[in-house]
């Protein structure tokens, strides 16, 4: 279906979407992840930062991609600014998802760990963050699945990926080339969807 | 003799509620002093405060001769077992893992940690061949609540606090427990705290019944005695007998 003079392209591509995906879900993740934590300890934080994250996420993903364009240092044509936002994209559901799945744990375990002498960061790491793990990934999940989705909007930045076929095919009016950007872009999010539930039903204690 | 506990002058308010209004008592080494009360008469909260859940917002409660703020509330916590109603058995841990978990936490060596689980397991009526690798979820209520007492024993506490342990239970797993209960206290003789808001219940386990009434103490007494109380909450409580 997809002829071969564009596989070579589509590998290529498909490798760009990849490190998209994975640089702004290792960020996302690794800046979601200790902010969720850091709220479920200071409530008072809790608006601020969530609000922020929520309005990143109501934003039209391309008019984010543009308003980022003009910003200095981050900003610029490129995969810097399409990381950035993806970045700002994927971190609600990593945030909410941390924050809702400790707090989400049973009160008498806390207490039982809290009276029994554990000290706040052996109830974090050998209670709170097990029981909250199904939560957690399922945030991750749901920020990976839409970041494979978002990232192809990337190439209208310069931010290369399967976009590029996409955006391509629309202005040559050429479908075989849109079949090249979209097919790979769906069948990544399948497998990565298909790849979390496995891990989500592995930590799930029942 | 030094009291093994104290609550001098507590109180607790809180937006203007007297949970617990002047409250003081001493309890002596070995004996097991159930707090009697309605819901909402301060029995829990003043449990609380000696495990450093909760702190008096006046007078002191003392464990040792020593002000919970005074504690190193860690130290203070491991040394002290607690058992609740909802249990509060860690799902992700086996059974074994639960009960192990405050020697592990107090750095007790590997074989010292099985071998003392299983002893405990066994003490309450628990098979450790056969009870020691399943999960919580597996376990009826009152098997849960027989590994509750058996995490809160393992560490040989000093002291020991329960909070309506046995009410979720069906009547007849309730006196079992108990029945277990008494021959621990008796054996042990371990400094114990006991909540409850069932007077049959409080007269068969406390070797004293101290009764709450909105947050006061109304009579701190023995049970052979408590049948005889004048007073009006005392009167109420036994009119359910």
């Amino acid at each position: 279906m997809i002829p071969p003079y564009l596989w070579q392209e589509m590998a290529q591509l498909t490798g760009e979407h990849l490190i998209l995906v994975l640089s702004s879900m290792a960020i996302a993740v690794g800046a979601g992840l200790p902010l969720g934590i850091l709220l479920t300890r200071r409530p008072a934080l809790r608006p601020g930062l969530l609000g922020f994250a929520n309005v990143m996420q109501t934003i039209p993903s391309l008019a984010l991609f543009g308003f980022l364009i003009p910003i200095p240092f981050i900003g610029g044509i490129g995969k810097r600014t399409a990381i950035v936002a993806l970045v700002l994209y994927a971190l609600l559901p990593i945030l909410r998802n941390t924050l809702t799945g400790i707090l989400g744990v049973d009160a008498a375990v806390r207490e039982s760990a809290i009276a029994m002498g554990m000290t706040d960061r052996q109830l974090l790491w050998e209670v709170e963050l097990p029981l909250a793990a199904p939560t957690i990934i399922a945030g991750m999940r749901i920020a990976t699945v839409t970041t494979i989705g978002t990232a192809t909007i990337a190439a209208a930045i310069g931010g290369g990926g399967l976009g590029v076929f996409i955006f391509r095919g629309i202005a040559s009016v050429d479908t075989t080339q849109i079949l090249a950007g979209a097919i790979p872009a769906a069948l990544l999010a399948l497998v990565s969807d298909g790849g979390f539930s496995w891990i989500e039903r592995r930590f799930s204690v029942s | 003799m030094n009291p093994a506990l104290e609550f001098r002058a507590v109180s607790y308010h809180i937006g203007g509620n007297k949970i617990l209004d002047d409250l003081s008592f001493r309890l002596n080494p070995g004996r097991t002093l159930v707090l009697l009360g309605r819901s909402g008469s301060g029995k829990t909260t003043a449990l609380k405060m000696l495990n450093g859940l909760l702190f008096p917002t006046a007078g002191g409660v003392l464990v040792e001769n020593r002000a919970t703020t005074d504690w190193d509330l860690i130290q203070l916590r491991r040394g002290i077992g607690y058992v609740i109603q909802e249990v509060g058995l860690f799902p992700h841990f086996t059974i074994g893992e639960n009960v192990g978990l405050v020697p592990r936490l107090k750095g007790w060596p590997r074989e010292r940690v099985t071998s003392r689980v299983a002893e405990l397991l066994q003490q309450v009526g628990l098979d450790p061949a056969q009870f020691l690798h399943r999960y919580p979820r597996q376990l009826s209520g009152g098997q849960r609540q027989r590994v509750g007492v058996a995490r809160a024993l393992v560490a040989e506490p000093k002291l020991l606090l329960f909070d309506e342990p046995f009410g979720a239970l069906d009547p007849v797993t309730r006196v079992e427990l108990q029945d277990q209960f008494l021959e621990l206290r008796d054996r042990l003789q371990i400094t114990s705290l006991f909540v409850t808001h069932d007077v049959r219940e409080a007269l068969r386990l406390g070797t004293e019944i101290a009764l709450l009434d909105r947050g006061r103490l109304e009579v701190l007494t023995t049970p052979a005695q408590f049948v005889d109380s004048t007073g009006q909450e005392a009167r109420a409580f036994l009119s359910t007998l």
